[in-house]
């Protein structure tokens, strides 16, 4: 742990760090090598930063397609392991192909941003938002009951709805969104591929039912009611006496 | 069309016929992590060396745990033999345990889907393994997937294993349920692992057939009976040989739950595997 790795001679002149810096200068990041900054914390500082812009979509700042199946397939694998409740939701703006040609696409990429940073206000910090195509857009919600799920997915739309959209001095839009969402089965490792597909058909529902609208494909739960739970523990007495105590007995 | 799919009918365990009353047992809980494939594989081994030829198979075809547990890494699994690419022969495994196992590979995944074509290939393997075991252990996954449904419905007799905790109680009272309602299972035994102190497991088990009994026999018309099979107590040495990736019955044969694990081998031998002539 404390032995240094050896050093690796960097001679930053034969690396070609020109399109990583303007890459990074783009994105308003400071691809310059600071002064005193060793070469290979610039390295390591140049590859941070491009390995964030890989992950992030250039218009809206939101995680791109790969940062969402990234987290999509971590989410998988949790709820394979850990039986959590984790929901799924795909929303695409309705019309938006109208407001492109209406209002040319400057407005339509402002519609884009504005709804962004709406779902991003309208979820919980460990929620995860994508883009996931041209006016597509992708939730992974962990720790979210079934009863939350419907609520949530309400919020987002209503908000949405609600939203003025300024996108030129004198034009402000109005547009809602349909929602089609889906729970990932619980402890089983299902693929990111039928994950999506389960919600992508909630979201086909939704547009042909006729938009602005939410449709959830629920998970199969088994009816356990209260009074069943009461009962199951009506007389047990599960409370565990300490360890030792425990295993002393065990052994007796 | 779904991962789980919609329908609430029984997976039908289509023309094959059944296997024998005690050869095919499933392995299964209401809630993960609560030591289902510890119970397989050590039960396994008991059973090894008490002359039976065991196999045990990953039948939770997503969540390939067996292999973990064992410390196995094959190049061929369950997934080649579906895909035909490999003979059942090829992917049998000697586990360190005296038995045989036949592990699903991650390539299964895709099963998590369950179509007739998986269901066709499952039940052309576990044919073709129950004339040469003496027992086939279905190691299923948890909950009542449909997957998990399918693959206890291949097995004559259900083990359910429960900690004593209130969630793992409650979800092994609702796959209970399912498969009292689904399956038209007439007995199901319970085996309580992880427990505290002596008799939990037989009040748990009394406790969860009185409310099945009110809950869920009374609108049947035909008994049902949990069978306490068994407790497994908490032990320090089972965490040691988890960690160790070894069987508590080779890591530490002598401590109370690997007794209690022999206890569980007998108690299937009189009353769930068939007599067979070599003893």
């Amino acid at each position: 742990m404390t032995s240094q790795p050896p050093a690796i001679p960097v001679d930053l002149h034969a690396l070609r760090l020109d399109d990583a810096r303007a890459l990074l200068a783009h994105d308003a990041q400071d691809g310059d090598r600071q002064t005193g900054e060793s070469a290979l914390d610039y390295l390591q500082r140049l590859i941070d930063g491009l390995c964030e812009l890989s992950l992030r979509d250039p218009l809206t700042g939101l995680g791109n397609r790969r940062h969402f199946h990234g987290v999509l397939g971590r989410s998988i694998e949790a709820v394979a392991r850990t039986g959590d409740s984790v929901l799924l939701l795909l929303l695409d703006i309705d019309r938006f192909k109208s407001i492109n040609d209406t209002h040319g696409h400057l407005a339509g990429d402002q519609v884009l941003r504005t709804i962004a940073a709406c779902l991003t206000r309208c979820v919980r910090p460990v929620d995860t938002v994508a883009r996931y195509g041209g006016e597509e857009f992708a939730i992974i919600l962990p720790h979210c009951r079934p009863a939350f799920g419907q609520v949530v997915a309400e919020r987002i739309r209503e908000t949405i709805a609600a939203l003025p959209i300024a996108v030129a001095p004198m034009l402000t839009l109005q547009v809602t969104v349909s929602i089609g969402g889906a729970f990932a089965p619980e402890w089983v490792r299902s693929t990111a591929d039928l994950w999506i597909e389960r919600a992508d058909q909630q979201l086909y529902r939704a547009k042909t039912d006729g938009r602005n609208r939410i449709y959830l494909d629920q998970p199969r739960e088994s009816a356990v009611s209260a009074e069943e739970k009461g009962l199951l523990f009506s007389q047990l007495d599960l409370e565990h006496p300490p360890q030792s105590a425990a295993s002393d007995r065990a052994n007796a | 069309m779904n991962d789980i799919a919609a329908s609430d009918a029984p997976p039908a365990a289509a023309s094959l016929p059944l296997p024998p009353i005690g050869k095919v047992i499933a392995v299964t809980s209401g809630k993960g992590g609560v030591g289902k494939t510890f119970v397989s594989a050590n039960l396994a081994a008991a059973l090894a060396k008490r002359g039976h030829r065991v196999l045990v198979l990953d039948a939770d075809l997503g969540l390939a745990n067996l292999d973990v547990v064992l410390n196995l890494y094959p190049k061929i699994t369950l997934h080649d033999v579906f895909t035909g690419k490999s003979s059942l022969d090829d992917a049998i495994l000697q586990a360190p345990g005296g038995f045989s196992v036949l592990l699903a590979g991650s390539g299964l995944v895709e099963y998590s889907r369950l179509t007739p074509e998986v269901r066709g290939e499952f039940l052309r393997v576990i044919s073709g393994l129950v004339p040469r075991y003496d027992v086939v252990l279905l190691d299923t996954g948890a909950g009542i997937s449909d997957v998990v449904l399918f693959a206890v419905s291949l097995a004559s007799e259900v083990l359910m294993v429960a900690t004593p905790e209130p969630t793992s109680l409650t979800d092994a009272y609702a796959t209970i349920k399912v498969l009292v309602g689904q399956q038209k299972r007439q007995q199901i035994r319970l085996i309580v692992n992880q427990t505290t102190r002596t008799g939990s497991g037989q009040a748990i088990t009394r406790q969860l057939q009185q409310v099945l009994d009110r809950f869920v026999v009374e609108g049947l018309g035909r008994p049902f009976t949990l069978a306490h099979l068994g407790d497994i107590p908490a032990a320090p040495e089972v965490r040691q040989a988890v960690m160790r990736r070894q069987l508590l019955m080779q890591a530490a044969p002598a401590c109370n739950a690997a007794m209690a694990i022999v206890e569980i081998a007998r108690a299937l031998e009189i009353s769930v595997i068939p007599k067979t002539g070599q003893g």
